[in-house]
């Protein structure tokens, strides 16, 4: 059975020059503890997927079902990381996964059953020692560490990750890389993450998931990764085999996706592009809110006719 | 004792010299920090002593620095001249009654208040009290509607309109309207409150919630996305998303607003007091201007400078109580 299933996901925002279609038909089966990334060039909608899968996005068209049951909000089976790590900056590192665990566990743990599920799950990315720290007294990787014990905390079938260690230095990235392998080869979690990074995507994923560009965008290839695990990155560098899914993503990225110039959509211009292109900051998403209720209109219809066919 | 002494700030370098600690760099140091607000003031007094001189009134010359300061201590023997006559009228009845229970045991014995009038001392106290209760009237009606608009964009357009016509309103425009409804409405034989406070309480209260009102709102709305999310991811209910997210985001915003309000509730109160006879610093001020001695000009403006202090130490408590409850210790404070 599939343990993820994000079927013919478009969707439109309502735009003052017209609807804009940001995702047009991504179809997405995951198994269970699969590692995903989502790669693509910024703009192309990665988030929107995401931020579907999480429930805050409402699909125009098709949807997402999780172990048989369909995602229409959000839910803390399906944890989110997110890039700027959103922790509460009033609360301690503990009070920022209690909030989590409180929230979860509520009549499920006892007290002492929670205090010990919240440090554990510290003790998992390695940050005891700073229970009693604000956020602002921690740096931007131990941040991003705490973002992550709070979303292990909350027992998640499935761990949304957008753009995780997008904003960390080179080397607090490789780290926290290794211990999101370490943790996701303990608990074997499903996991989505968003990334732009195309070292980290080969290394960390199971398959790499590669998007085309938007407006209208949607899953252009899947690469599978069969390296064996557990994955060392040094001994990986001088790999043949991960060298050459390496090559297959940039030649995607570069060759049959190359970014299109800005607010055009033709793709002539052929100025050769660097890697730092993909590192830039990814565009703002319009937002979808409003049209919520007619969009939930619309899939319910689609959904009855995707019955019918079926039937 | 030299250390306890170094935690106050303006202490330090004068600990400093006498620990032999540097001190020609300490004394530039009290130089700065000290000796140039003092020259601020000096020169300050100067003019206000020279430019008085040459203001000639109906009732004598315009007080300076010294009028001013006979003025106060004229205020204080007042205050406690009047004390004294207070105490010596509860001594008077005491000793009345004790001599008519000594004369006949089931005699009744009557305890009348004393009626004297309100020193300065005892109207700077009213009108504390008043403005006091009129800003945490107007806090606890501002807060949470501040909350509830900033919230819901519709509840905010709909109320936007009446917040910005209310807003300008003068304390002196409301004033007449709020002593007839409250005279009309507060009727009771036993009135737990004077009429008189409930006025200025009200008047107090009407002109300084929006300062508040509109920071908590914009501090609501402005909750940044992420955390939003985070407390959708976590399907917080309304009440704990309020109670753990909205109102901590927003508690420098709603500081922002209250210490606005409470400044701007401090100016109405002396005016509505003034205008409406009630008790406080402003009838004090109204009284001497009436009364119109050689004196009221000096008594008035002791009362102006107690306002202008009182009003600057209400603004400091409120930033000490930010300091406390704010996690925001970033955010300049001053």
């Amino acid at each position: 059975m599939v343990h993820l299933d994000i079927s013919d996901v478009s969707i439109e925002f309502p735009t003052s020059k017209g609807p804009y279609k940001a995702l047009d038909g991504v179809n997405l089966k995951i198994k269970q503890g699969e590692f995903i990334s989502l790669i693509g060039h910024s703009g192309c909608g990665k988030s929107t997927v995401l931020n579907i899968v999480a429930g805050l996005y409402q699909a125009t068209r098709g949807g997402v079902v999780l172990d048989g049951k369909e995602v229409d909000e959000p839910g803390p089976e399906r944890a989110v990381v997110f890039q700027n790590h959103s922790l509460l900056p009033w609360l301690s590192v503990y009070q920022n996964v209690e909030l989590a665990v409180k929230q979860v566990f509520k009549g499920k743990k006892t007290k002492a059953e929670m205090k010990a599920w919240i440090e554990h799950n510290l003790e998992l990315v390695h940050m005891t020692h700073a229970l009693d720290k604000r956020p602002d007294e921690i740096s931007g990787g131990m941040k991003q560490r705490v973002g992550i014990a709070r979303a292990l905390a909350m027992e998640p079938t499935v761990m949304l990750m957008d753009e995780p260690f997008g904003a960390l230095d080179a080397l607090t990235r490789a780290h926290l890389q290794d211990s999101l392998m370490e943790i996701q080869s303990d608990l074997n979690n499903t996991v989505i993450m968003i990334t732009h990074d195309v070292d980290e995507a080969v290394l960390l994923s199971d398959r790499i998931v590669m998007m085309t560009n938007g407006p209208a965008a949607t899953v252009g290839d899947i690469l599978d990764i069969e390296l064996p695990r557990p994955r060392n990155r040094i001994q990986l560098a001088d790999d043949p085999q991960y060298n050459h899914y390496r090559h297959e993503v940039l030649s995607f990225l570069y060759e049959k996706q190359r970014k299109p110039e800005e607010h055009t959509v033709a793709k002539s211009e052929s100025k050769p592009e660097s890697a730092q292109l993909l590192q830039e900051p990814k565009d703002k998403e319009p937002k979808g809110k409003e049209s919520k209720d007619k969009d939930a209109d619309n899939k319910v219809e689609h959904k009855a006719k995707d019955l019918t066919e079926a039937a | 004792m030299s250390a306890m002494l170094l935690k106050i700030s303006w202490l330090e370098p004068f600990v400093k010299i006498a620990q032999g600690d540097r001190p020609i760099e300490q004394l530039m140091l009290i130089l700065r920090t000290m000796g140039i607000p003092m020259i601020g003031l000096i020169t300050f007094l100067f003019v206000w002593h020279i430019g008085a001189q040459n203001i000639n009134t109906s009732l004598g010359t315009f007080p300076g620095p010294a009028q001013v300061y006979e003025q106060s201590i004229n205020l204080i023997a007042d205050h406690k001249a009047e004390r004294a006559k207070e105490v010596a009228f509860y001594e008077r009845q005491d000793v009345r009654n004790a001599k008519k229970i000594a004369k006949n045991p089931d005699a009744e014995i009557k305890i009348r208040s004393y009626t004297g009038q309100p020193t300065f001392f005892d109207q700077i106290v009213t009108s504390l009290i008043t403005v006091l209760a009129g800003f945490a009237f107007a806090s606890i009606i501002a807060i949470p509607l501040g909350i509830m608009i900033g919230l819901n964009a519709t509840l905010y357009s709909a109320i936007n309109p009446l917040i910005q016509i209310f807003k300008p309103v003068s304390p002196l425009a409301w004033l007449p309207l709020v002593t007839m409804v409250v005279s009309a409405v507060y009727t009771s034989d036993d009135p737990l409150f004077a009429k008189s406070f409930i006025t200025s309480l009200i008047t107090v209260s009407l002109c300084s919630l929006w300062p508040t009102l509109l920071n908590t709102a914009v501090g609501v709305s402005s909750i940044s996305k992420d955390l939003q999310n985070v407390s959708q991811v976590l399907r917080l209910s309304f009440l704990t998303h309020v109670t753990k997210i909205v109102i901590p985001a927003s508690i420098p915003a709603v500081f922002t607003g209250l210490r606005l309000s409470l400044g701007i509730a401090w100016m109405v109160l002396i005016a509505a007091e003034m205008l409406a006879q009630n008790p406080g610093l402003g009838k004090f001020v109204w009284d001497e201007f009436q009364n119109g001695s050689s004196n009221s000009l000096g008594r008035i403006m002791v009362a102006v400078l107690a306002i202008g202090l009182i009003g600057f130490l209400l603004d400091r408590l409120m930033l000490m109580i930010q300091r406390k409850v704010s996690w925001d210790k970033s955010s300049a404070l001053r």
